[in-house]
């Protein structure tokens, strides 16, 4: 599976305080990875520092081979990074229609408004209701479509499953096998590893600003126990 | 004489024009106002020295270059508003991650610069612009005498407030706009430059701000003071409306100039200071005002 995203010691700070040290990671083309670790390990930091949010940074992020650390963050999308943020970001004073067509198309291959209807329901039926009058889980749906539709490469989505139902939890699980199975990239960061366990190929483990260990899905059951211990779940 | 409420009816009517038309400037210029407020968090006090600048546009373009009134209705705030762009470019962006004081400051200062060196070429007293021919002499509306000049102001300012609020919460440019309001670094992350959208926004304020101004020049002078004199009033309009909100500034700006001219029927002695007894009731009772959402 060629590299599509390969970040390598990967530094970045929130002002003076230093949060990453050195994150290696590798992403292959169509692969889902999740990223897991307790809160405050720099999960949510190693997305927004990939997108461009954060950028006092070091280190290196190739996406296909190009350097991403010299683009300015209005340009990373349209080389194809998408990133759904932890807290949605949907927007208050615009409608459901408005919010799904805000980001811009950068690449071919996203999804017609037709096949997002298809896959959130619910978004059609609310289409003009204002963003914040939806539902937690509706507006998680909202985060992923929009993003979607643009036709990004690679997809940072960040707690997709924080504080919703299990019915809903399981809803996102199927429309991240369906993105799976459109050879969609994934990034995921997640708390719930046996979320993730039915989608991810692979997990990066993180503690203290840094990677501690990676392994594919098939050896999650002998690290159970790890995990546990170290989540503390 | 028709009387009502105790006053004579011309009367009554002849303020509540007044009150109209000085709303329409109000309504213009809180509108610019509230929407660089809106994106940029800038409290933009060079908005009144801007719109005596496109005042000057106009005097200017037709004495140096014989363009007349109607091209200046367009050239004025193209011109004066490529300048705010510039300003926003040059200066405004370096300002954006300090403490908004320096914002203030920084436009406060323009706004004294500018006057300061207009006042220094013009003099302190106007200039005058003559009414274009189309729109001299007036009409007797039966009740009162109206002239056309004026009702064409009320008339053009409203629809250049309508056409700004459709184009704010009814386009793509406009979601663009609410939507980096609310979060611009997530609208970047989607991909919109965001930097250009703020001088674009700048720009945009700036020019409304500039076609109020050469709407001002025949009914007003063409005075580098011109501005001061309004933009106190128009920061009282905009805290009532509600910083940022669009169709706040705009009812606003047209429903206090209104009970201005209505107290000057009533109570003449309090007309001057009406619209801040206004706002500090606003302010006690609903303090993200009539039109603003809690913060």
């Amino acid at each position: 599976m060629p590299a599509l995203l390969e970040i390598s010691g990967l530094n970045a700070w929130y002002g003076e305080s230093h949060v990453l040290h050195g994150v290696d990671m590798v992403v292959g083309e169509g692969e889902m990875i999740t990223i897991l670790g307790r809160n405050g390990v720099g999960k949510t930091t190693t997305l927004r520092t990939i997108t461009g949010i954060l950028r006092k940074r070091q280190g290196v992020i190739k996406l296909a081979g190009r350097d991403m650390m010299q683009v300015p963050l209005h340009r990373t999308a349209h080389h194809g990074l998408g990133y759904v943020p932890e807290e949605r970001g949907i927007f208050a004073t615009l409608n459901v229609i408005e919010n799904l067509m805000l980001p811009p198309n950068v690449g071919k291959g996203g999804m017609s408004l037709d096949e997002i209807f298809e896959l959130f329901p619910n978004l059609h039926e609310r289409r003009n209701s204002p963003g914040t009058r939806l539902s937690g889980g509706e507006q998680q749906m909202l985060a992923i479509a929009r993003i979607l539709r643009t036709g990004v490469k690679v997809l940072l989505l960040d707690e997709p499953t924080e504080g919703l139902a299990p019915v809903i939890v399981q809803r996102i699980g199927e429309v991240l096998k369906t993105l799976k199975e459109r050879g969609m990239t994934v990034v995921l960061v997640e708390q719930n590893f046996r979320f993730a366990a039915r989608v991810a190929d692979r997990f990066y483990l993180m503690d203290h600003g840094k990677v501690v260990s990676e392994f594919p899905v098939g050896e999650l059951p002998d690290r159970m126990d790890m995990l546990h211990k170290v989540l503390g779940v | 004489m028709t009387m009502i409420f105790g006053v004579p009816v011309q009367a009554l009517l002849g303020q509540l024009l007044i009150g109209l038309i000085n709303g329409s400037f109000y309504a213009l210029l809180s509108l610019g106002l509230a929407i660089i407020f809106g994106l940029l968090r800038m409290i933009n006090f060079a908005h009144g020295a801007q719109y005596m600048l496109g005042a000057f546009a106009a005097y200017l373009l037709l004495h140096f270059a014989g363009i007349g009134y109607w091209p200046a209705l367009i050239l004025a705030p193209l011109i004066v508003g490529v300048l705010g762009a510039v300003t926003e470019r040059l200066f405004l962006r370096r300002l954006y991650d300090l403490d908004p004081l320096y914002g203030l400051l920084f436009t406060f200062g323009l706004a004294l610069t500018l006057e300061g060196s207009f006042r220094y070429l013009y003099g302190a007293s106007g200039q005058p612009y003559a009414t274009p021919a189309a729109l001299a002499g007036g009409t007797n509306l039966g009740f009162m005498f109206l002239p056309i000049y004026r009702g064409w102001v009320v008339v053009v300012s409203l629809i250049v407030c309508l056409a700004t609020w459709f184009l704010i919460e009814k386009t793509k440019l406009g979601a663009y706009l609410r939507a980096a309001t609310e979060n611009a670094t997530l609208v970047q992350a989607f991909g919109v430059n965001v930097p250009v959208l703020l001088t674009f926004t700048y720009g945009l304020g700036v020019a409304l701000a500039a076609f109020a101004g050469v709407l001002a020049a025949p009914i007003y002078q063409v005075s580098p003071l011109m501005g001061s004199n309004i933009i106190i009033v128009v920061f009282a309009v905009v805290v009532v409306g509600g910083m940022g909100s669009i169709m706040g500034a705009i009812v606003t700006g047209y429903m206090l100039g209104i009970a201005e001219g209505l107290t000057k029927v009533f109570y003449p002695e309090a007309s001057n200071i009406v619209i801040f007894v206004i706002m500090a009731i606003v302010l006690l009772i609903r303090p993200a005002g009539l039109f603003g959402r809690e913060a």
